[in-house]
């Protein structure tokens, strides 16, 4: 039985206490729209649509009718007791992002745009995608309409993460495997938007996160800010108040955005998002780019990236495929600047053992982009008082890590 | 006068349309760049559109990604651009045009990009994904120095922001002739002279036709309806494919192809 009746949506909520971002799609002077022209009249086009679409109330009927009947919506705030003892702090619930259908967030942004696809009347899905988990749940959605779909994906990446290339396979999307750069999600990306480019009259093209040119990373959140909005009500419900901090890991940043908007103007609630330390804060071996990043445009938006002097992308590293990308999003951005939310990272080690250790505590394996937010929890919790309270967003299942991290542990499977 | 202004008023008197040699700056070396464009410059050529390789370009083709590749595996920096920039001006005038990306662009800052780009003797530049309403601080930046900020035109661009557009641009305007990426097509699309004469008819501005030219007589069909012809891909590969036959065969080689793209643009009749 779920706790709540209906999984709570509206995507018109406003926490800011005014519109951001602006009309032309910038967050404070982040975000914008940095496109070749043959692109700018489609983004217009989106962005007219997503806003109609949004004030109309069959549109949100019917994304909530599949949120709650074919994802399973809404995911439980569980309390995490173990750890919690473990631990010895802070009160420690997870929001179970990894129950919903597919094992991740992902769904929740590529159901509401491919409904607008259709809105639209193209007929053709472009994705791109890192850990795979928005490419098998752009495939899912896809599937499920009956649309023709494509998912680019870096080399690196379909190695690293060879199941979700076989569910995508499953489901009738075409992987097209990226070559170029460093045949990561970044590359990926590139390549979306050049075939999107070239098809943009009959392909919508679905973004996985809050990253990329105006209206993507307003839209994005606006279909992750579900997760806040349950977990608002769940925590109120559970504890009678609301939490004292929310931890995420942030890649391109959309299960962080997803779970910190609806809490922005609850100065009270600290927010922490969760960046990948990887091996170390050498070049190319990390993807901190909130951390260790400085202004920069890439992939349609001005944020955080980690590029060189010369304004050239840096290659990055993170044992997360989910997390292996050099830029964020722009609110992300925004919410550093302004000192709403708080930036942190951790290494792979780290985010390892805390795969391990809540796996072995509580019967939850989680996927290692979200362990990076259970591994800050780890060294953060034991350091504040019992009587606060912690949620971590559990973006997604470590169904998919089982090679990365066996191959991690020296164990061959 | 600007050199691109320049350029174009001595074109038009003598009703001829430009022709236009892209190259990415460092591919396969910055010595065989300057010598290209000298050549270009010898063989005919009226601009020159200088890529500043980019790690991650979106509006570019496999051809001029690889080549960008090329040339940043090469440890090309806009320092570098910038020399090399210097030494052509030491054998030729011809205007030169960079394209950058808005991610180096940004990274340089406006006000010091074009100071630098100017004094090394640039005459302008295009900035693939920097559509107009985000291009105001370089255009202002531009303004100051003399320096063109050429802005693109899509045939997917509305009439609404096609006003905006031939309002702002700069030196020339830049169409794209084909929805998509740059590179090769065996085929340009039939509504090119339609749209063209569509923008010629709301503004004096020249207008030059890129992206998918490949052919001479693709050029010579080309400068029938545009005032320029932008060739970019095609002389990559022809670069790429002589890069290892030494210097001089290659400047010789791709010279000639330039050569007879010049002489099919220019030859209308």
């Amino acid at each position: 039985m779920k706790t709540l009746e209906t999984g709570k949506l509206n995507l018109n909520e406003v926490f800011y206490g005014q519109s951001i971002p602006d009309k032309s799609g910038h967050f404070g002077k982040y975000g914008g729209k940095f496109v070749p022209e043959t692109l700018m009249p489609a983004l217009e086009q989106l962005e007219k649509e997503y806003l109609k679409a949004k004030d109309d109330p069959k549109f949100n009927e019917e994304l909530k009718y599949y949120l709650n009947q074919y994802v399973g919506r809404p995911s439980p705030l569980y309390y995490a007791k173990r750890l919690t003892e473990k631990l010895s702090g802070a009160k420690i619930y997870l929001k179970r992002e990894d129950l919903n259908h597919t094992g991740a967030h992902k769904i929740n942004n590529t159901l509401g745009q491919v409904l607008l696809a259709i809105r639209m009347g193209k007929e053709r899905i472009i994705a791109e995608t890192g850990a795979g988990q928005h490419g098998v749940a752009t495939a899912t959605a896809a599937a499920m309409f009956g649309m023709k779909c494509d998912v680019y994906m870096g080399e690196e990446d379909i190695r690293r993460q060879s199941l979700n290339v076989f569910k995508m396979k499953l489901l009738g999307a075409n992987v097209i495997p990226v070559k170029s750069g460093s045949k990561t999600l970044k590359d990926a990306t590139n390549e979306a938007l050049r075939d999107w480019m070239s098809s943009v009259e009959n392909t919508h093209y679905i973004i996985g996160s809050v990253v990329g040119p105006h209206p993507y990373p307003m839209m994005v959140r606006d279909f992750q800010v579900v997760i806040g909005q349950e977990v608002k009500e769940q925590i109120q419900k559970a504890e009678g108040q609301l939490p004292d901090y929310i931890i995420a890991c942030v890649g391109g940043g959309s299960n962080a955005i997803g779970v910190f908007y609806p809490f922005i103007e609850d100065k009270d609630v600290k927010l922490i998002g969760v960046e990948a330390g990887g091996l170390g804060f050498d070049v190319g071996q990390h993807a901190a780019s909130l951390s260790r990043g400085e202004k920069g445009v890439l992939h349609g938006s001005l944020s955080y990236v980690l590029q060189d002097d010369d304004g050239q992308t840096s290659l990055v590293h993170s044992i997360s495929a989910g997390l292996d990308y050099p830029g964020v999003g722009p609110e992300h951005s925004y919410l550093k600047d302004t000192g709403r939310a708080e930036y942190v990272s951790v290494t792979d080690d780290e985010a390892v053992d805390a795969f391990n250790l809540c796996t072995r505590l509580e019967g939850i394996i989680p996927a290692l982009e979200a362990s990076h937010a259970i591994a800050y929890t780890v060294k953060f919790a034991p350091t504040i008082e019992k009587d606060k309270i912690i949620v971590i967003n559990l973006s997604g299942s470590g169904d998919k890590d089982s090679f990365e991290v066996a191959e991690k542990m020296g164990i061959d499977l | 006068m600007n050199r691109i202004d320049a350029k174009f008023k001595e074109l038009r008197d003598r009703n001829e349309p430009a022709f236009i040699p892209f190259i990415t700056a460092g591919d396969p070396s910055l010595d065989v760049t300057r010598e290209l464009i000298v050549e270009f410059d010898r063989k005919g050529s009226d601009l020159i559109e200088l890529g500043v390789p980019f790690s991650d370009p979106i509006a570019d083709g496999p051809v001029i990604q690889s080549s960008y590749y090329r040339a940043l595996s090469g440890g090309v920096k806009l320092s570098d651009i910038l020399e090399l920039v210097k030494d052509v001006r030491k054998e030729s005038e011809i205007p030169i045009v960079s394209m950058i990306s808005q991610s180096i662009l940004f990274k340089n800052g406006c006000d010091n990009f074009v100071r630098s780009a100017v004094k090394a003797g640039f005459d302008g530049a295009t900035i693939p994904d920097l559509p107009v309403e985000e291009a105001e601080e370089i255009m202002e930046a531009g303004k100051k120095e003399g320096f063109k900020i050429i802005c693109f035109i899509a045939p997917t661009t509305t009439s609404d922001r096609m006003e905006l557009i031939v309002k702002k641009s700069q030196g020339f305007l830049y169409y794209i002739s084909v929805v998509g990426i740059t590179g090769a097509r065996s085929e340009l699309p039939a509504d090119i002279t339609e749209n063209i004469q569509n923008i010629k008819r709301s503004t004096d501005l020249p207008v030059a036709m890129g992206f998918g030219i490949s052919t001479p007589e693709q050029a010579r069909a080309a400068g029938k309806v545009a005032d320029g012809v932008i060739v970019g891909s095609a002389i990559m590969r022809e670069i790429e494919k002589f890069s290892n036959q030494g210097n001089k065969v290659l400047v010789d080689k791709v010279g000639r192809f330039v050569g007879e793209l010049v002489k099919s643009t220019k030859d209308q009749n």
